[in-house]
């Protein structure tokens, strides 16, 4: 539903502003809906300041903005997990940089019959849960760790995402993380092969079918939960400790791994070792190739970049993401500089 | 998507002797004539043409697959993206079985509201609902799919798929447990989508039946329900059939409802009340994150098996159609 509005309002958006558009510099971009609401924000607010400049972002999926700016179809791409070397390599001699630009976090949802409140879940038991090893809602994995609740003798119905998505992908990297078994039976990617489960599709997809469903969990992202006030479980991070998901919880997550940060920023940052970090947390990035042809457009990304890193992060929590921390602001303004104009 | 090149047959006119055939080739001669002809000839090339370059696309691109799984690709149960390795039965079952269903609760349907807005309700009456039929079938189908996530799958969770259980609940097909979502509940939100075809067409159909061949079954004796049974449903069964083609090339592409409702798992279950998978399903959920070649090939070939599938079942049932009545003319 959300992603219909965003198509109406896109279209209206450019029967109306085509005029405007005649004499400004048109970048194009495609990738990554997770982001959608951010950027449109961006682009909005940049070419209020700089009137010159007009970005035209087609949110078609992360999958489909790697397959465009390696085509060269675009200006820029997005996308809301890492390309592959073997996806970089297609790119045929053409550098492509990684920028991460806000985070995101993605909890878990339920719908207990009798139960309300926040859910812990140790590590143990939500990857045993979606690997289908734990099937009552009362098994002592999550009973134990919930000792002022009384979970009932219930099967529990895991709901997951039908689509392939950036969600799905942050949700199986973190599963992949904490379980070995999920590692090798399952991995992580946008889609996977789950092993129980209904699929539904989109967050409002997987929401809508947990609300209908008794006894039932799912996974949707912490600003699909947050503006339609569902409630949603604590998980266990790697310290151990139990961690709701909040944007400065999710940005403690980047900060924790910040200073093991690959200059490529190609990096994941599920169950990061952070003490108050939330352990589902992903970055989402622009691709942006390295020489940039056209001057006036790869000066036009440059300023871009620079002015998102500062004033842009000003909008995030606003929109419900959560902003880039400190140190991985400074290891981006230098990465910039290795754009070649 | 749905990808049916399905007509409407009208039912062929009664022979007259009056009317000789070649009263229609009678012509001016002039080159308006021609231009229309050639005109007429153009355009119906070109939907010829339209299929062909579809089906030699879908073919070009999904070389990969085709080298990498071969035929088994349409007898395996595996779908996993992770590990590229991918087999479409599961689809390929749940788009049959699931328009099936929908055809086995829609033709009834269908047909009976048609006698019934046809034959037996006043004129007014008749009107007011064949419009608002005709409005049904113009709801986009994320609609429906709402529609059957709010209230149809409740609907089915709570009161039907117990009552099934219960009931038939020693055959495989009816084994719980009940989620509301499945190949059940997607077969009936496709069945109420694709009753306003049925019904639209089979009513006109209906209302063209020479006003002659009832008066004489009357006239016979006939009660109402003789009239229809030896007088109009004879007369109109290729029409019927017409629009049932249509109805099942609708059922067998319809995307988007039937994913919100099916449960999305691509596994092939005995129960229909366990979820599914149907092929144009995967295609919507998986294309826009598809990222490595031989995956977006896969999808593609999927999309070249729904196509060569919607022909062949098309061109199946117009074989039985034939057999059925082979006086009428074919099409």
């Amino acid at each position: 539903m959300k992603k219909l509005l965003a198509a109406l309002m896109s279209a209206g958006l450019l029967g109306t502003g085509s005029l405007a558009w005649a004499d400004a510099l048109l970048i194009n971009g495609a990738g990554a809906t997770f982001p959608y609401p951010i950027y449109s924000k961006w682009f909005d607010e940049y070419h209020k300041n700089h009137s010159d400049i007009q970005f035209n972002y087609q949110s078609i999926g992360s999958g489909g903005g790697i397959r465009q700016i390696t085509a060269k179809t675009v200006d820029f791409g997005a996308t809301d997990g890492p390309m592959t070397d073997a996806q970089l390599a297609t790119a045929e001699g053409w550098t492509i940089l990684h920028f991460p630009t806000v985070l995101g976090g993605v909890v878990p949802i339920y719908n207990i019959e009798g139960v309300s409140g926040k859910l812990n879940f140790t590590q143990r038991a939500i990857s045993d849960i979606f690997l289908g090893k734990i099937t009552k809602w009362n098994d002592p994995e999550i009973q134990g760790s919930n000792p002022d609740v009384k979970l009932p003798d219930t099967a529990i119905v895991v709901v997951h995402r039908s689509d392939g998505s950036g969600t799905s992908y942050c949700w199986t990297d973190f599963l992949s993380k904490i379980s070995k078994d999920w590692a090798s039976k399952v991995g992580k990617g946008t889609a996977v092969n789950w092993p129980v489960g209904l699929g539904g599709k989109g967050n409002e997809g997987v929401s809508g079918l947990v609300k209908q469903t008794p006894n039932s969990i799912g996974y949707v992202e912490l600003i699909y939960a947050s503006h339609n006030n569902i409630d949603y479980g604590r998980l266990q991070n790697k310290a151990g400790k139990f961690v709701n998901c909040t944007l400065a919880s999710v940005t403690e997550a980047a900060a924790s791994v910040a200073d093991k940060m690959p200059a490529d920023f190609r990096v994941s940052i599920t169950n990061p070792p952070g003490a108050d970090a939330y352990p589902a947390a992903t970055f989402t990035w622009l691709l942006i190739y390295k020489v940039q042809v056209n001057k006036d457009k790869g000066q036009a990304l440059v300023d871009f970049l620079k002015w998102m890193l500062v004033e842009g992060q000003k909008y995030t929590q606003d929109l419900g993401y959560a902003p880039l921390p400190p140190q991985v602001i400074e290891m981006e303004k230098n990465a910039i500089e290795q754009i070649k104009i | 998507m749905p990808l049916t090149t399905a007509s409407v047959p009208l039912p062929s006119p009664p022979p007259s002797p009056t009317l000789p055939r070649e009263r229609t080739k009678y012509s001016s001669g002039g080159w308006g004539d021609t231009l229309f002809k050639n005109l007429t000839l153009i355009f119906a090339l070109s939907i010829l043409g339209i299929a062909l370059a579809i089906a030699w696309e879908l073919y070009k691109n999904s070389a990969l697959p085709r080298h990498a799984f071969g035929w088994s690709f349409l007898t395996r149960q595996i779908w996993d993206p992770v590990a590229e390795d991918f087999g479409a039965l599961p689809f390929i079952f749940g788009t049959l079985v699931s328009s099936a269903l929908a055809l086995l609760m829609a033709i009834p349907l269908g047909v009976g509201v048609a006698i019934f807005l046809a034959e037996l309700a006043p004129r007014k009456v008749s009107s007011a609902c064949a419009f608002l039929i005709e409005l049904l079938a113009a709801i986009p189908s994320v609609v429906y799919g709402l529609i059957g996530i709010f209230v149809l799958v409740p609907f089915m969770r709570v009161y039907v798929q117990p009552f099934l259980m219960k009931t038939l609940g020693f055959l495989p097909l009816f084994h719980g447990p009940a989620y509301g979502v499945g190949m059940l509940t997607a077969a009936v939100i496709l069945a109420i989508m694709i009753v306003p075809f049925i019904t639209t067409i089979s009513r006109e159909i209906f209302l063209s039946v020479p006003i002659a061949l009832k008066e004489a079954a009357m006239a016979l004796g006939a009660t109402h329900w003789e009239v229809v049974r030896l007088a109009v449903l004879p007369y109109s069964r290729s029409g019927i059939a017409g629009s049932v083609f249509l109805a099942l090339g609708r059922a067998l592409g319809e995307t988007m409802a039937v994913t919100m409702v099916i449960g999305n798992r691509p596994e092939i279950m005995a129960s229909l009340l366990a979820p599914g998978y149907t092929m144009a399903a995967v295609l919507a959920n998986e294309f826009t994150e598809a990222t490595s070649d031989l995956y977006v090939q896969t999808l593609i070939e999927i999309g070249l098996v729904l196509f060569v599938i919607t022909i062949a079942v098309n061109a199946i049932g117009r074989l039985i159609l034939y057999k059925m009545n082979p006086h009428a003319e074919s099409h």
